[in-house]
């Protein structure tokens, strides 16, 4: 189809660039002023350049929160993804048990983040918790709050309890709109059930699959307040990911040049890696 | 190939049966002969996809049995009745190529890959694909898919029948010229028996030796087109299958005398009043013409379509629609109707009384 050039169309977009620009890019160039800048209080500000990004970039600090960040988020890809795409196929099609298991489903979704959190630090506390009293009563050494594998293991399990239902809704939606046409072709074509998955529903779920990978993938790499209120990056800084390394910078040691350009890399990467992954899953759609 | 046959087969989607209407189909039987090509025709609802699934074997009828070759096969799945079923909408396997799809069915029955070959390549030149078999199948036209479909179908040798269901409705029209051709042609060169279901007339008619026309969940009439258009034996049958349909009248027997608007006129056959709620007389409007006796009518209208003219006109019981010549003169006003008396027929509770 031929498009019409008209350049005054561009008038058309100011509204929203007025609006984007109030609740996004304002509150952000705060946040450039700083890093670019130090500041003694009382408004005063001194140029600094490009030193603050230096010093984040080679700080051993940074490196050991934003590998332990990757580290996290690969781990809940690799549990949430096919846990997630395997309790959507088991899931009922028809019948009393669908509204069932939709609603057990989004109730984890439903709770607030902080909530989870103390919900599972009580949970997993060694003496009185149910998981941890458990766990020890069954021979385990366990305790969240001093060992950093127990500390991991738990905050992974909290993650995975709570956000493997976003993707087997997501998953869900993707298998109930195959049409029923493609069952019965291959049933007739004599598919086995795993060529039925691999031929048939993975790529129909190619699509949603992509949202909740990209989903999960940003929400577990800004994670902050259940680690937070479960283990307070801690034992030591064992599960301080970036977002908590992050407020303890900014906040507690109020660092705000660094704090400043760390946000701005860490926003940088989201930014990249979700565009590159983006663009990988839907280079061959618009081939054909 | 086989012989299929279908003895008293009904089929009912709820699980107890209270009245007619709870029957999907109800007491289908349907002898279709080795490498025929037979169409099941009627309107949407009416049965013709839920009969063609049952004999696929994706569902299992309430009642009746299913038999290929004289052997009852009801109870086998759709792999071990070996058949191929095309559907309305183009099923193809996204991520493979239009070669991998058309190998897809003989690989699932672990046939040697050197045979795979030779037999795509034969399917792909019969369809015109050879040039897109390296191509991903996604990127495919909707005729482009369908033929991929049938394709697969087409592949095993050995399949009993082909079935297809609807597969020209997302088809653009004058591609769906060029792929019935291409049906019909492969029908003659493969021989081997399809079954299509459709509730379009002249895809029925131009594809099938065999037509069967459904109503209701019921076989209303099988026979040639011919057949149908000439002698049909319900209704229905007149109504849906010409264009336009039979005119249909009330009419009174005494007698030996059918009585239509108070004039007695003669029928392709002598009849004798039996007990019938109702009783009608039906005449394609191809088999009416005007004279100076017989049924008065008042002609409302007249539409040249350029080959012949629909004449509408209003009698006492009904509206009469009659197709005469282009060249003919059309009274306007008051005028008599006489009916071919071969081609005129009564029906007895929308049968065909004989």
């Amino acid at each position: 189809m031929n498009k019409t050039v008209n350049q005054k169309a561009w008038f058309f977009v100011i509204p929203v660039f007025v609006l984007v620009a109030f609740n996004a890019i304002i509150p952000l160039m705060t946040v450039v002023n700083y890093a670019f800048q130090e500041t003694f209080g009382n408004n005063v500000f001194m140029w600094e350049g490009t030193r603050w990004f230096k010093q984040i970039m080679l700080s051993e600090r940074f490196h050991a929160s934003l590998g332990r960040q990757f580290l996290f988020t690969f781990i809940i890809l690799f549990i949430q993804i096919p846990l997630g795409i395997a309790i959507a196929l088991t899931m009922p099609k028809e019948g009393i048990g669908v509204p069932i298991c939709l609603v057990l489903m989004s109730m984890p979704l439903l709770i607030p983040w902080n909530v989870v959190g103390a919900m599972w630090n009580i949970f997993a506390l060694p003496d009185i918790g149910f998981l941890g009293h458990s766990l020890n009563a069954l021979g385990f050494d366990y305790n969240f709050t001093q060992q950093i594998g127990d500390a991991w293991f738990t905050t992974i399990l909290m993650d995975v309890w709570h956000w493997t239902s976003l993707v087997v809704l997501l998953s869900y939606a993707g298998l109930r709109s195959i049409q029923p046409a493609y069952y019965q072709a291959a049933e007739i074509d004599g598919a086995s059930r795993w060529a039925i998955f691999t031929k048939i529903e993975l790529p129909k779920m190619k699509k949603v699959l992509t949202i909740a990978i990209l989903l999960r993938f940003m929400d577990s790499f800004m994670i902050y307040t259940e680690p937070f209120v479960l283990t307070g990056g801690g034992p030591g800084n064992a599960t301080a990911f970036l977002s908590i390394d992050l407020v303890k910078m900014a906040l507690g040691q109020f660092d705000l040049g660094p704090a400043a350009a760390m946000s701005l890399i860490y926003f940088f990467i989201v930014l990249l890696v979700c565009w590159v992954f983006y663009t990988l899953m839907m280079r061959n759609e618009e081939k054909s | 190939m086989a012989k299929v046959t279908l003895k008293g087969l009904s089929h009912s989607y709820l699980k107890t049966q209270s009245s007619d209407a709870d029957w999907a189909i109800r007491g289908v039987d349907i002898d279709w002969n080795d490498g025929g090509a037979y169409a099941l025709l009627g309107p949407s609802g009416c049965g013709k996809t839920t009969l063609l699934n049952i004999i696929s074997g994706l569902i299992k009828p309430t009642k009746g049995d299913i038999l290929f070759d004289d052997k009852v096969i009801s109870g086998l799945n759709p792999v071990e009745r070996n058949i191929a079923q095309i559907f309305q909408f183009p099923v193809i396997y996204d991520t493979m190529t239009v070669y991998d799809n058309l190998a897809f069915p003989l690989r699932n029955r672990k046939i040697p890959e050197e045979e795979i070959k030779v037999k795509v390549h034969e399917i792909a030149e019969m369809l015109e694909l050879s040039s897109t078999l390296n191509n991903r199948a996604s990127g495919l036209t909707a005729d482009g898919k369908q033929k991929i479909s049938l394709g697969r179908g087409l592949v095993r040798s050995d399949v009993n029948a082909i079935m297809f269901d609807e597969p020209l409705t997302v088809i653009d029209p004058h591609l769906k010229w060029i792929l019935r051709s291409k049906l019909k042609e492969l029908h003659q060169k493969i021989n081997r028996t399809m079954i299509y279901v459709t509730h379009d007339q002249t895809e029925a008619l131009t594809f099938a030796d065999q037509v069967v026309v459904m109503h209701e969940g019921q076989i209303v009439q099988t026979g040639t087109p011919v057949d149908l258009f000439e002698k049909p034996k319900h209704t229905f049958v007149g109504y849906f299958i010409g264009s336009p349909g039979m005119n249909v009248l009330p009419c009174q027997i005494k007698g030996n005398d059918v009585i239509v608007n108070g004039k007695k006129i003669e029928t392709h056959k002598q009849i004798k009043k039996s007990n019938f709620n109702k009783t009608e007389v039906g005449v394609r409007p191809e088999f009416i013409s005007f004279s100076n006796e017989g049924i008065p009518v008042k002609v409302l209208s007249v539409s040249n379509t350029g080959r012949h003219k629909i004449v509408d006109t209003e009698s006492e019981t009904g509206k009469i629609k009659i197709i005469a010549k282009s060249n003919e003169n059309v009274p306007s006003g008051s005028a008599f109707l006489k009916f071919k008396k071969e081609y005129t027929y009564t029906y007895g509770d929308s049968w065909i009384i004989e």
